[in-house]
């Protein structure tokens, strides 16, 4: 009934104007969106002449992954030239435990703040709850004095100290937003059967939460993946997370102007979080819309 | 009788057990944000320069930050990028949204289309619309072949458009993420209203306008708040494609600290700058969450 009365009020040839028009809206954003996609590729295919020569929209004459090669293994970064290599697997150390300590931390704060509600435990959340939202600007100083006094600044065990306390308070509120929704009756039976804490943590809540720890999970890969102010802060050199290298790479490059490297560089920096966003976006866009929805 | 008084003992470790697991992520909160908060408060009242200085001299050093035009350049540059940057996400994401949302095909494909900036860091959307703003080789060269002459396109050299290059790469990359925000409030709304309005003959568009987005008030809020943090937080994107310039004409407030802090040794003044930065911020965020908090709680 509903859909015979929504159909039959426009005329069929208006209604075909519309979504005529509606597909052309929503092509000429996707070419928008996809336009400095297809450009860095192009360009990381093309050789120097090419691109001097050619047009920046124009599909590269061969598939030459020269530059890719380049930037990877040889392109100098400062003063070496070992290219993105050391520098991408810096990152990668730094990410994947920053990733597990404060999954594992925020998990536990989250579940404890709201299956075993203390007095102040909404205080406490409140004031985790801002820690996402502070403007790093204002640790930076007394990170590198505090990073300087333990002895690791310019390290990647300084890095990942820093990204592991940060991301806390994201981690803290996924966790937190997703075991309000565990009915309370299910902790409260276990209790009354003797279970503890540990107990109903391990037994209970950690098989209900594969959904929220790959949102946690897929977050802070892409945030510490990402992040430029930290390491730009706290690393130079041979300690410098990928983001930082690749900028310098692209801004410091003396002799002749290697777009093509750049480009390759920049799309080497990109790989990982955008395989992540490829193969899990759902979970990805949960993350992202998990700190502006109600929980 | 004798074993009561460890078994308490222990009682009252386990009945402790929450507030000690909660005990040190939000230690390490305390001292690391609000900690160091107090620290930078401080130092922005002393006479540091290259290193911490503890000497107090009280507000100079932010009379000297309002004095300075490169100050002055990042404060009206955040207003224009902040103003823009939210408008225009917002206006994007909802018009995208509301477009989706008419059962098209392929509906999941175009939307990974249209997020897939998110998942990339700013450093990389910076240094890939560099390279399309080029002024010699990039968009400006292919427009300006296929005939029209005069095309410009080269805003990062710009004095006056940098600014504008920003916007339009930061539009560019979180514009998706305002979509799904407004699409996945558009998809909780009550269905059953909708359907009796459209049985009274109200049209799509009049049920949109009246209905739906006036219901959506609050995911509105949201992503204004979320992007706002967004915008006065923004340093590597300028970084990558303006590196604050031509001089510091496309500067914000996060470059300006950096500038100070690292460059200049100007430590008090960086510290200053980044009070302001923060006092900004929990203006914004502070009323916001607090109304989300609550909220809560009544629900």
């Amino acid at each position: 009934m509903s859909d015979a009365a929504r159909y039959s009020a426009p005329r069929p040839w208006s209604a075909l104007i519309l979504r005529v028009l509606l597909w052309f809206v929503l092509i000429v954003f996707a070419i928008w969106f996809l336009l400095p996609a297809y450009v860095v590729v192009g360009t990381s295919l093309k050789d120097l002449d090419e691109i001097r020569g050619g047009s920046l929209l124009a599909l590269p004459h061969e598939l030459n992954f020269s530059a890719w090669r380049h930037a990877w293994s040889e392109a100098c970064i400062g003063v070496e030239c070992t290219g993105l290599k050391p520098y991408f697997w810096n990152s990668v150390s730094m990410a994947l435990p920053g990733v597990v300590v404060s999954t594992l931390l925020g998990a536990l704060t989250g579940y404890a703040l709201t299956k075993w509600k203390f007095k102040g435990a909404n205080l406490v959340f409140a004031l985790i709850l801002f820690g996402c939202f502070v403007p790093f600007q204002v640790v930076i100083l007394p990170m590198a004095q505090t990073l300087g006094k333990i002895g690791i600044t310019n390290t990647v065990y300084g890095l990942i100290l820093v990204h592991s306390v940060y991301g806390l308070a994201f981690t803290t509120l996924f966790f937190r937003n997703y075991y309000v929704t565990i009915p309370d009756e299910l902790v409260r039976a276990a209790t009354i059967d003797g279970a503890g804490f540990f107990t109903i943590f391990h037994r209970i809540i950690l098989p209900l939460s594969p959904p929220i720890i790959v949102v946690s999970v897929i977050w802070q890969f892409t945030q510490i993946w990402n992040d430029f102010l930290f390491g730009a802060s706290f690393t130079t050199g041979g300690a410098q997370p990928i983001t930082v290298a690749m900028n310098n790479l692209v801004n410091t490059t003396t002799g002749v102007k290697q777009y093509n490297v750049d480009m390759a560089a920049a799309l080497i920096t990109a790989a990982p979080t955008l395989l992540v966003y490829i193969f899990a976006g759902r979970y990805f866009v949960r993350g992202l819309t998990a700190g502006s929805v109600k929980g | 009788m004798l074993t009561r008084p460890p078994v308490k003992f222990i009682d009252r470790i386990a009945r402790a057990l929450p507030q000690i697991v909660v005990a040190p992520g939000f230690a390490a909160i305390l001292y690391f944000v609000y900690g160091f908060i107090i620290w930078t408060g401080y130092i922005s009242l002393t006479k540091s320069k290259m290193l911490p200085n503890y000497t107090l001299i009280g507000t100079r050093p932010y009379e000297r930050l309002f004095q300075m035009d490169r100050w002055s350049v990042a404060i009206e540059n955040l207003f224009i990028f902040g103003f823009l940057f939210v408008f225009v996400s917002v206006i994007v994401g909802c018009l995208l949204a509301v477009l989706l949302d008419q059962k098209i095909r392929a509906e999941g494909f175009i939307r990974t289309i249209y997020l897939y900036p998110m998942a990339i860091s700013f450093i990389i959307t910076g240094t890939a619309w560099k390279w399309i703003m080029n002024p010699s080789l990039g968009l400006e060269k292919v427009i300006r072949d296929w005939g029209w002459e005069s095309f410009r396109f080269g805003w990062t050299v710009d004095n006056n458009l940098a600014i504008y290059a920003l916007v339009m790469a930061a539009v560019w990359q979180a514009s998706g993420f305002a979509m799904a925000l407004f699409l996945s409030a558009l998809r909780s709304v009550d269905q059953d209203i909708i359907k009796a309005a459209s049985l009274d003959g109200a049209s799509p568009w009049r049920i949109y306008l009246r209905i739906i987005l006036p219901s959506m008030r609050p995911v509105f809020m949201s992503a204004m708040v979320i992007l706002s943090h967004l915008a006065i937080k923004s340093f590597d994107l300028v970084v990558a494609l303006t590196g604050g310039g031509p001089g510091y004409a496309s500067t914000l407030p996060a470059n300006f600290m950096y500038e100070m802090t690292f460059r200049r040794n100007e430590i008090a003044v960086g510290a200053a700058s980044a009070m302001v930065m923060l006092a900004t911020v929990a203006a914004i965020m502070v009323p916001y969450l607090y109304s989300e908090l609550r909220g809560k709680k009544h629900v």
